[in-house]
Order: C-alpha cells, then structure tokens, then sequence
C-alpha cells in the first residue's frame, strides 16, 4: 500500500542515521561497505555493468560526495572541504513510496524504514523522479529500483552478533562520522546528539521531512589555519638559547 | 530528464487518440447517430490503435513489464496509477459508445449517455497523465498548471488534426471540423508558448548551497564526485539540453502547428485528392510538432538531485 501509515503518534519509531559532517574524512568505507552487504542481502544482487572495464555503472546505495565550502573571508584562511555521504533519508512523508503505482515502494508502520519490494516493482522509475536526494538508483539487469534499506536484514538479525546489528555503513566508519538509532525517541542517543550539535535536514524546503540529520561541520579553530597566515618574514624568531644556536648552525652547514 | 522514446511516442499517441475519441463523441453529441458510418468507423479504430500502441508502447519503459498489471492497485495515492484505471476504464465505455454511434446495438437512447462517459474518461486519462509529471515537486520546471493544460490542449489538437484529415478523406463537407482542428492547433502553440515564457522567467529556487545545507559557512561547489563514471541518477536527471538547440526547437514546434493549422483550413477550401493530401500533410505537422514538444518537455526539465551533482542551482 503506498498511502503512507499513520506515523503522527508522539513516541512513534523512526529508525534513521545521522551523519558528522564535521568528522567525515570521505574514506568511502561506507560505501564499500553497503555495496558488499547488500548484493548478498535484502537487495541482491546489486549489479554492474562493466565492472571491471572503464566505464562500470551501476547501483550504489550510499554516495559520498565531496564539496569545497568558500566562507567570505576564505581569502585568509582558505576554503574547506566537506565530505559528504548521502543515502535514503527515510522520509516521514516521503513522495517516492506515494508516486509508486504498484505499492512496491513502501514506509513500514512499526519503524519507518522505506522500502522496495523487489518482487512486486515494476521497474517504472517514478519514484526516483520523486526523490530531490537521488537516492533510489534504478538496477537496470535486475529490472527494479534499488535503495537504502537502513539494513533491515542486519538491525533485527538474531543471527549476528548484538553489535553487527546496525547498518553496515556504520558499522564500517573507521572515524565514528555515522550514528544509527530511534530519531522518534527524544531521549535517544541519536536524538541528544542532533539537538546538541544542530542536526539539520536536508532540503526541508521540499516537505516530505527526512529523519536522517546531518551534523554541521564545527567552527574552525583559528590556529588551525594559522600556517597558512604565516609568511616567511613573520615566522616566529628564535630565541637565543645555547640549544637553538646550535640548531641554527646545524641548519647553515646543510643547506650550503 | 532523460528522454525516453517509449515514454514521448506514449504520451504522443494516446494523447491524439484520446483527442480523436473525444471529438467523435462530441460529433455525436451534436448530430445523434452516425451519419457516415466508414468514417465513423474508421475514426474509431484509429483512436483504438493510438490510445492502444501508446499504452503498449509505456510498457517498453518498465524494467519488469510482465508485473505492469500491478499498476492498477495503487489509484488511491498515485497519478500513474490512476492514469491506468482510467486508460482501462475508458475502453468498455468507448466500444459501448463505437457501437451505438455505429448503430450495431439498437439502443440509441443511450447514446449520449455513453458518448458524455467517453469523453469524460478520456479527458480524465489525460489529465491523470499530466498529473504524473506536474505533482513532482521535484523538477520546477514542471510545476506549473501550464503542464496540465499543454497536455490536454495538445491531445485535443493532434486528436482534431486527424479528425480533419478523416472528414477529408470521405469527403465530408464540414468546414467546421476544418476551423476547430485549425483553433486547437493554434490553441496548442500558445499553450506552450505560455509554458516556455513562464519556466525562462521563473527563478531558479534551489541551489547547491541548500542542498547540501552548507550556505551558511559560505558559497559551495562540488570538488569530487563520488565516483568517476556515470550512475543511474546522473543519466535518468542529468541530461541537459544546450540552450541554442532548445531555442531551435521550441521554433520548429511554434511553427510545426500553425502550419498544420493552415493546411487544414486550406484544405477545407478544396476537395478530393488535394484534400487528403493537406490532410496528411497536417497530420505530419502536427505528428512531428507534438514529438518534439514531448522530447523538449522532458529534455529542458531539471531535477533536483543534480544539485548533489554539482548543478549551481535548479
């Protein structure tokens, strides 16, 4: 059924992740990660065409792109730059499960995980027309869309062990930039995390309310761009001590 | 958008022959049952063959076409779903309609009845099918009420451009089918006229800054992509149209139905050969107007998803 379930009861689960903006390093561990569970999963298999040749495509759930952020005074302390991961943000109100014409595409009641069913989709590609994230990619051997399933085959699977119960792009992050839990809950972990560090949404603009939050990058501590500053003229004197002349005699001879 | 052949020669061919279907039940509307019945037949199956080799041809954009009889399940909450109930529901209505036009069912009673359901239905179906691109929220460009009215103004265009070229093979004199085929036709071109002058003048609401919710530490571009090759989204959203080619084009679709405009109306002036010759001439105008328009319809539509992929703004 694509009518979405009922999710307005206060309490109600929403299984999302948050991501640390400020803490990726764009390894694409992720990303790898996702893809190898997930063509042996809910989604297998996720193919490739050309996998090993010089133009492979084909569906990855997790994309880590990596953008350049200019500030006005970026003249001084240079630009940054941002990784950042972007999956399926398991809308609250999402138009991806309500665009699809078969109920393939749909929102679970009982944790808000969407989903597509791989044996009912037609392969008609409205839903990723719908998503403004791109985050459904269309597997073009298989003939049906593939996404993120917040790997609904890991958080619930007795058969792993109790800390291989999350997803696996979280549990793969060698730096701890992703976080996995109930955004429902305003006592949850996941949820303490987004109110302290300002947790936004992406493109709230949009409307369809993702439960996945991003963490901002933090402010820049000024000595961090301080190097940078530093001409050649303004670098620190050394004082006079017995050790540093010797240095500095050292350093002559060399470079002669 | 990406184009998709299966998807323009769809919406193309259903659309003229839901046109075609609405004009002859508006012809026996007004004139009762058919007078001429090898036109009336003719006129009929060929809407069949349209609205039929359209839908067929919508099957070619499914990855798992066998499945497409899923698509009736979920009208509640989805346009394209809808738009299949109703391309459905429309047949029993039109052949029960083809029939008493036709008189092989003797009550006429019911006539009018089932020829006010067929158009009814067949203005539905495609208005369902502007529907599918016009409620995403998605692609701006196709937020505009201009999308529903184009696609119906153009099914009712290229519908009566067939009509035209119909009366003027069995030398029906009709002149008024002539000037209502040239009026929607000229009707079509303002349409999209009206379409083009609003997306060039609406502003580009989102850009990468929102997007990516990093505008407020500054100006952002993207300075890797996630991968070297294409993927599935930059293909299916990515394409783009260079604007010199989408100027050309927007031309030859204004100039394509004014000119099958007036090979209509010029073809109300003569008889025999020569009419049907301007008939089909129209019907190729108008074909190859519609075509283009359809591919341009997607071609200039831009997604919002490409702002991930470096777009400065969509």
């Amino acid at each position: 059924m694509t009518s979405l379930p009922d999710t307005s009861a206060p309490g109600q689960k929403k299984l999302g992740l948050v991501i640390d903006l400020d803490i990726c390093v764009g390894c694409h561990a992720c990303a790898t990660s996702c893809k190898e569970w997930n063509t042996q999963g809910y989604s297998a298999p996720l193919t490739d065409r050309d996998p090993y040749g010089s133009d492979p495509m084909g569906p990855w759930l997790n994309r880590i792109h990596s953008y350049e952020v200019q500030a006005p005074d970026s003249q001084e302390t240079g630009s940054r730059i941002v990784h950042f991961p972007r999956s399926c943000l398991h809308c609250e109100e999402p138009a991806c499960v309500t665009v699809c014409p078969t109920g393939a595409s749909y929102k679970r009641a009982e944790d808000g995980i969407v989903l597509v069913d791989p044996d009912t989709c037609i392969g008609c590609k409205l839903c990723s027309w719908a998503c403004p994230y791109g985050a459904r990619e269309y597997d073009y051997d298989d003939g049906v869309m593939k996404k993120c399933t917040l790997c609904v085959d890991r958080i619930y699977n007795e058969n792993l062990e109790p800390e291989d119960r999350e997803p696996a792009c979280v549990r793969a992050c060698p730096t701890g930039a992703r976080f996995f839990g109930d955004l429902g809950d305003p006592e949850s972990p996941v949820s303490q995390l987004v109110a302290e560090r300002g947790g936004f949404d992406l493109l709230p603009e949009t409307g369809f309310k993702p439960v996945n939050k991003y963490l901002p990058p933090r402010p820049r501590r000024p000595e961090a761009t301080a190097g940078e500053q530093t001409s050649l003229e303004e670098r620190p004197t050394y004082s006079d001590s017995l050790a540093d002349r010797l240095f500095s005699w050292a350093d002559r001879m060399l470079s002669r | 958008m990406r184009p998709a052949y299966s998807v323009i020669i769809f919406t193309a061919a259903s659309g003229a022959g839901y046109g075609l279907l609405v004009w002859l039940a508006l012809t026996a509307l007004f004139h009762g049952p058919a007078a001429n019945r090898w036109f009336a037949a003719s006129g009929m199956l060929l809407a069949l063959t349209l609205v039929t080799a359209g839908l067929l041809s919508s099957t070619f954009h499914l990855g798992r076409p066998e499945r497409a009889w899923r698509a009736f399940s979920q009208w509640r909450s989805s346009w394209l779903s809808r738009e299949g109930v109703f391309s459905i529901a429309a047949y029993p209505a039109t052949i029960l309609f083809g029939a008493l036009w036709l008189q092989l069912m003797p009550w006429t009673a019911i006539l009018f009845p089932a020829a006010l359901l067929t158009i009814v239905l067949c203005t539905v179906t495609v208005y369902c099918t502007a529907k599918i691109y016009s409620s995403l929220p998605t692609i701006p460009q196709w937020r505009d009420p201009f999308v529903d009215i184009g696609y119906l103004v153009l099914s009712l265009a290229t519908g009566a451009a067939l009509l035209a070229f119909l009366a003027a093979l069995f030398g029906l004199n009709a002149p008024v089918i002539g000037r209502l085929a040239a009026a929607s036709l000229i009707a079509g071109a303002i349409c999209k006229l009206v379409y083009w002058r609003r997306i060039d003048a609406a502003p580009r609401r989102y850009t990468i800054e929102q997007a990516t919710g990093l505008g407020s530490l500054g100006s952002v571009r993207q300075w890797e992509p996630p991968h070297t090759g294409e993927n599935f989204v930059m293909r299916e959203m990515g394409y783009s149209i260079a604007r010199k080619h989408s100027t050309r084009l927007r031309s030859h679709v204004l100039a394509a139905f004014p000119m099958a405009a007036a090979t209509i109306l010029a073809a109300t002036l003569v008889t025999g050969t020569l009419a049907v010759a301007l008939g089909i001439v129209a019907v190729i105008c108008a074909g190859l107007g519609v075509l283009i328009e359809r591919w341009l319809f997607f071609a200039e539509a831009r997604h919002l998803s490409m702002l991930y992929y470096g777009a400065p703004a969509a």
